[in-house]
């Protein structure tokens, strides 16, 4: 029964698949898990937008939509339709095809990124030897996208907004990537499937997740911490800082192009964070070897509405950075985080297992963080501002 | 220490989420159309003609006299004359109004109009959810829509229309003093010229 209910996609593409046309059987076999993904994720970020609109909104003590449908659960559906019905405007002096083909780009680049990510039992659509390496590789694509719509738009807030936004996502693309280094080193693997069922057993009734080594647990927030800003999520919103910029690359977007836009930022920190959930999380592994008979799709899932929450959470406490602020933290604390993030990983390979192990892995990571704290802490001295002309 | 501001960030913010479902007093928000606060008591949207008794057209205030429609900044009061008279509460004839009109539109709700009449006949309305799909004549308000009874007027101006209901009352007590006053003078002048009358004749018959 829970084997059945664990595996019930898997069951029924192979059923579709064997009542096929012989011609068309692989066809149906790749775009079955196609249009999985086509209908889950969207469905996600449908549910998301409302859910985070409510989360902000109690935050700051008001209710949230509450007027379409039971709780304003429908508040999606009137959103589609008003940003449907809106005027699509192209300003005249834009490049007419690549400000149509940005939103379409990050669409179709962050859509790619999920074709690595296993969402249950036996469901990935590639399992690829380059997993990882595949998903930064697709996900690189956003920049792209990104300052395309910038460029394009020939309005000097967009094109300033794309230059932020590729300015921070090279940044923290480092970070990223090195602090997934870790769990490939650990792993001994880029396939993220064979990431996943590394982190699938347990000791006792405790999991073998990344997360709960002390390399794994620094990795994790940094990882975190890099896909904000690689999200382009508050606090590290600069591109699309409203009150500076005026949505920054957004600004020369309307209507459906603008909610394209919209989709591929959600889908992609749905992307990012599944990953990070595949690397340090365990995938789609079970919290406790006592609830292995929960479906796994839905362990998946799980994770994936708890790290959106911490998103929301996030969102709702934390100011916008400052350009250089932004800089400092990604080249001065978190690239070398990862760096000892990444030693700390080798010497927990060495090591055999016990208390004094986690306490040595433990100790750099710990010495760096509190030594850049207090290093960091000095540069920014707060002085009483001279005005050169105004005095 | 780093990153301890962000925790205490995260913590407020989640004592608020969490909060929010639990205490009623931190929401403040008023859900307007179900919920709604009440006025404050000098809540003034538009005009409107306050009429005594049950009968508009005989109970009407207003007694045509233009000052206000010749006051109005943005000149949105526009006022016929009747050709005949009616008799106002004291009993005196009084022209009223055949065409009294406000075009909602230009009025600033200045209240001018309000200080202006010496009859008390026009006051500020609180009603504010004005909204047609007619812009034109929708917001041009007749004589019809304009009148509204002093019991409306006692209830949403308390304070002031009791001020108003005794300045008239006792004007009114004034008046009809005055007039039994005249009568019973006219009386007693006819009485006496009565008995004058009498006395001239006694005279006039020695």
């Amino acid at each position: 029964m829970t084997q059945g209910l664990d595996q019930i996609f898997v069951t029924l593409q192979h059923w579709a698949v064997s009542h096929s046309p012989a011609a068309v059987q692989p066809a149906v076999s790749i775009l079955l898990p196609v249009v999985g993904i086509l209908i889950a994720f969207p469905a996600l970020f449908a549910i998301t937008t409302v859910l985070e609109r409510k989360g902000l909104a109690r935050i700051q003590n008001r209710y949230g939509p509450n007027r379409v449908g039971p709780f304003g659960l429908l508040q999606p559906m009137a959103d589609a339709v008003k940003s449907l019905t809106k005027e699509d405007l192209v300003p005249r002096s834009a490049d007419k095809l690549v400000h149509f083909l940005a939103p379409l780009l990050l669409v179709a680049a962050v859509f790619v990124e999920y074709a690595v990510v296993p969402v249950g039992r036996n469901m990935v659509l590639a399992d690829m030897d380059c997993g990882v390496l595949f998903f930064f590789a697709a996900g690189a694509a956003t920049e792209m996208s990104v300052f395309m719509a910038g460029w394009s738009s020939r309005n000097k807030y967009s094109l300033l907004g794309a230059m932020r936004a590729v300015a921070q996502m090279i940044s923290y693309e480092a970070p990223l990537i090195l602090s997934s280094i870790a769990v490939v080193m650990a792993a001994g693997s880029l396939s993220t499937v064979t990431i996943v069922e590394k982190q699938a057993g347990y000791s006792g009734f405790w999991p073998h997740w990344y997360v709960l080594t002390p390399w794994g647990l620094a990795g994790f927030v940094l990882f975190m911490i890099a896909a904000t800003a690689e999200s382009n999520r508050s606090p590290f919103d600069l591109p699309e800082g409203e009150s500076e910029i005026i949505a920054g690359y957004l600004t020369e977007y309307s209507g459906f192009k603008f909610a394209l836009f919209f989709l591929g930022e959600y889908l992609g920190m749905f992307a990012i964070s599944a990953l990070g959930i595949t690397l340090f999380l365990g995938g789609w592994a079970a919290p406790f070897s006592f609830l292995t008979w929960v479906p796994s799709w839905i362990w998946f899932f799980g994770k994936l509405l708890v790290l959106i929450a911490v998103f929301i959470w996030v969102r709702g406490t934390l100011p916008r950075l400052r350009m250089d602020q932004l800089m400092n933290f990604a080249w001065k604390f978190m690239l070398p985080m990862t760096l000892m993030v990444i030693f700390s990983a080798g010497l927990w390979r060495f090591l055999p297992s016990g208390v004094l192990r986690w306490l040595i892995c433990a100790a750099p990571i710990a010495l760096l963080y509190v030594v850049l704290g207090r290093v960091l802490q000095t540069d920014r001295k707060i002085e009483k501002r001279v005005y050169r002309y105004a005095e | 220490m780093l990153g301890e501001g962000i925790v205490k960030g995260l913590a407020e913010t989640a004592r608020n989420f969490f909060g929010s479902y639990v205490e009623k007093d931190r929401l403040t928000t008023v859900q307007f159309p179900e919920e709604r606060l009440p006025q404050a008591e000098a809540a003034r949207v538009f005009p409107f003609l306050v009429y005594d008794t049950d009968d508009m057209e005989a109970g009407l205030r207003c007694v045509a006299c233009k000052i206000c429609e010749v006051e109005c900044p943005p000149q949105c009061i526009s006022i016929e004359k009747s050709t005949g008279k009616k008799p106002d509460f004291v009993g005196k004839p009084q022209f009223y109004p055949a065409k009294f009109e406000i075009d909602v539109s230009v009025c600033m709700s200045c209240q001018i109009c309000v200080e202006v009449c010496p009859f008390e006949a026009i006051k500020m309305d609180t009603a504010f959810e004005l909204s047609t799909d007619d812009r034109f004549g929708g917001l041009h308000w007749a004589k019809e829509q304009l009148s509204k009874p002093n019991e409306h007027y006692q209830k949403i101006h308390p304070t002031e229309a009791a001020e108003v209901d005794a300045e008239r009352a006792e004007k009114k007590a004034k008046t009809a003093a005055a007039e039994a006053a005249k009568a019973a003078a006219e009386a007693a002048k006819a009485a006496a010229a009565k008995t004058e009358t009498t006395e001239t004749e006694g005279s006039a018959k020695q």
